[in-house]
């Protein structure tokens, strides 16, 4: 129950940092929403078998299931580079990392990229 | 050869990972990265369309990577039937005449559009052959960060809305597939897809993880609730990386979902009706924006929404004919969109401009373009002599089949508001007189792209741009003014291949709907897929 709490937190922050103006408060949101789906996915192993799955270190029937572990492993690395990159993105390009602007319309930006 | 093939599949993701490294490594030579990509592309070709010969009949070639050989299931399989190997032949031909229209555009001089583009199909090929949910997701990301780069790279004279908007959707969504992944594993102990087999039926709590994965994946393809980003983005890059993404995410996705209810829902009946609504939908929403925009490109991507809902319906029937023509469709789309992104794109990339009001008269001007355009722009609306006559005509036949007339009206209705919208940049474009002030906007543009030398984003600067190529002696003489302004040969041929296999689709529909027909059988009956990833 614990774990689905922390998700259920994790993710309702995740959501109200979404809505908010500016990029870094989203990329914020970003790894708060990549860690409930990383701790969603530890609770999907059955958070009940708390061993080291390491041989030799806990029984067969103590060890925590390693497939979610590896999964896990994969994911943080895979959010990690993805946020590196939003986080260079709201850097770039403009003064600031302002979301909320009105120059988004693709007709208004192809229109202005012709008229310099 | 159903022997030799199977231990082979991973060179498919392992041989372009590698020439990507290489090309990126390759720090100088332009021409080398040419050869080592266009060359990669044409193996994966060769190797696509000898997949597709081997799984013609309906054999399903499975290798579990790692030759892992325990039960249950251990590695991750990739597998082959005859739907991915069509996708992924199809895939291939775009990316192989996209990179001939980067390098038309002076784009793929850049030091990592190759690489990027080598990486993007190394991720196609492996979120396409794969048999795990985890691994498809992983390939996803492989096929989607090469994106973000090409995205933001090409795009940046454009600001940094679009390549924003497009990584948070993406990451929004990837996220939500990884907590389906989550949810199906807890509940199937499982994410290998055979193994999952039915598992959406049995079980509602398998199937609450597997709506989600679903809609994860829907996020990507675009479906209508959820179609915004893709408008706001493809548009806000350069014309050639549009086109190539116009073929790959959105329709890898379509791939995606087809394969999950297949195998995992095993086409059951009771949730149709939402795939229904959500076609039409998009069908309907997708069409009515396109009306509405204003330039060439934003057009056509309203479009593809449009598009991906008749697709969709495919799934959404789940017959005999319903798969076999949304299978068929999807092909033929593929095909047709990236030849209409090229042929309008060119344009682009040579006047500076796809808004329809400042062009004008191009049929005089550009008349090869102007075939291009008008075969794809008919083979859109779904016109008797190319491939989308066939693939609408057997659309709507399957959903009267089912006795779903208003779907079937909502996709009648959309074909006429589809054609409306491509006669408006027809008339737009290519009829008419051309405005005053066209060329020299025209050589305004030139000067700014080709002024300088080789291509350089300056990011930081107040207004950032981007300039590219050192003029050519043809360039020369147009910024010299001893020539007009024409779109180069160059430019026009890959938007023509296209356009010609279209049309070769059109009259020799047959071969095509009997693959598509064979990829629609594997669909229908799952078993043989399971069976085939068990017994690898």
């Amino acid at each position: 129950m614990s774990i689905a709490i922390a998700v259920g937190l994790l993710t309702a922050a995740a959501v109200y940092l979404f809505m908010q103006r500016g990029m870094v408060r989203i990329v914020l949101g970003f790894i708060m929403a990549s860690h409930a789906a990383n701790l969603l996915l530890f609770a999907a192993g059955n958070t009940a078998f708390r061993g080291v799955p390491y041989i030799g270190t806990s029984d067969y029937g103590d060890g925590g299931d390693p497939l979610p572990q590896a999964f896990v492993l994969t994911a943080i690395v895979i959010a990690f580079s993805i946020t590196m990159f939003m986080i260079t993105l709201a850097i770039t390009t403009t003064h600031d990392d302002d979301t909320e602007n009105d120059e988004e319309s693709p007709a208004k930006v192809l229109g202005a990229a012709d008229a310099d | 050869m159903t022997e030799i093939l199977p231990p082979l599949l991973p060179l498919l993701v392992g041989i372009p990972l590698l020439m990507g490294a290489l090309g990126a490594a390759l720090r100088r030579s332009k021409r080398a990265r040419h050869i080592i990509s266009l060359g990669t592309l044409t193996a994966m070709f060769v190797f696509s369309l000898l997949l597709v010969i081997a799984t013609h009949d309906g054999t399903v070639l499975a290798h579990k990577v790692g030759f892992w050989d325990f039960t249950p299931q251990v590695a991750i399989p990739f597998v082959v039937d005859a739907l991915n190997s069509l996708v992924l032949m199809i895939i291939t031909i775009l990316g192989i005449t996209s990179v001939m229209f980067a390098m038309a555009t002076h784009e793929a001089r850049s030091r990592f559009y190759h690489p990027f583009v080598l990486i993007l199909m190394a991720g196609v090929a492996g979120a396409l052959m794969t048999g795990d949910i985890f691994n498809l997701f992983v390939f996803i990301e492989v096929m989607l960060l090469p994106s973000y780069g090409l995205l933001a790279m090409m795009g940046a004279k454009l600001g940094a809305h679009g390549a924003r908007i497009y990584v948070s959707v993406n990451l929004l969504a990837s996220t939500l597939l990884l907590f389906g992944v989550g949810l199906v594993y807890g509940t199937a102990g499982t994410v290998n897809l055979a193994e999952l087999h039915g598992a959406g039926v049995d079980d509602p709590a398998v199937a609450v993880g597997g709506a989600v994965v679903l809609t994860a994946i829907g996020i990507k393809a675009a479906v209508v609730p959820v179609h915004g980003w893709l408008t706001r983005t493809y548009p806000m890059t350069s014309p050639a990386v549009t086109a190539l993404f116009s073929g790959i995410h959105t329709k890898v996705s379509i791939y995606a979902i087809y394969r999950i209810y297949s195998v995992m829902f095993d086409g059951d009946e009771r949730f149709l009706w939402i795939a229904l609504v959500v076609t039409s939908l998009t069908m309907l929403i997708g069409v009515l924006g396109a009306i509405g925009e204003k330039t060439t490109r934003s057009i056509l991507v309203f479009h593809m929404i449009s598009q991906i809902g008749y697709i969709l319906i495919g799934v959404g029937l789940f017959t005999g004919l319903g798969l076999t023509a949304g299978i068929f469709y999807l092909l033929h789309h593929m095909i047709v969109k990236a030849s209409l992104f090229m042929s309008t794109g060119a344009i682009e990339e040579t006047y500076g401009t796809g808004e329809i009001n400042k062009l004008g008269g191009m049929l005089k001007r550009e008349p090869l373009i102007a075939i291009t355009f008008m075969i794809a722009a008919l083979s859109l609306a779904g016109l008797p002599p190319f491939s989308g006559f066939v693939a609408k005509f057997s659309i709507i036949q399957a959903t009267l089949e089912q006795s779903h007339y208003w779907v079937a009206a909502v996709a009648v209705i959309v074909s006429v508001f589809t054609l409306l919208s491509m006669l408006k940049i027809w008339v737009g474009v290519f009829m008419g007189k051309p405005p005053a002030d066209l060329e020299e906007n025209a050589l305004a543009y030139q000067e700014r792209m080709h002024g300088k030398r080789y291509l350089r984003v300056q990011a930081q600067a107040e207004s950032p741009t981007l300039t590219i190529g050192p003029p050519t002696a043809a360039m020369s003489a147009v910024l010299s003014r001893q020539r007009a302004v024409r779109v180069p040969a160059k430019l026009i041929i890959p938007g023509a291949i296209l356009a010609a296999i279209t049309v070769f689709f059109g009259f020799g529909a047959e071969l095509l709907m009997m693959l598509s027909e064979t990829a629609a059988e594997n669909l229908l009956n799952p078993e043989e897929y399971v069976e085939a990833v068990m017994n690898a």
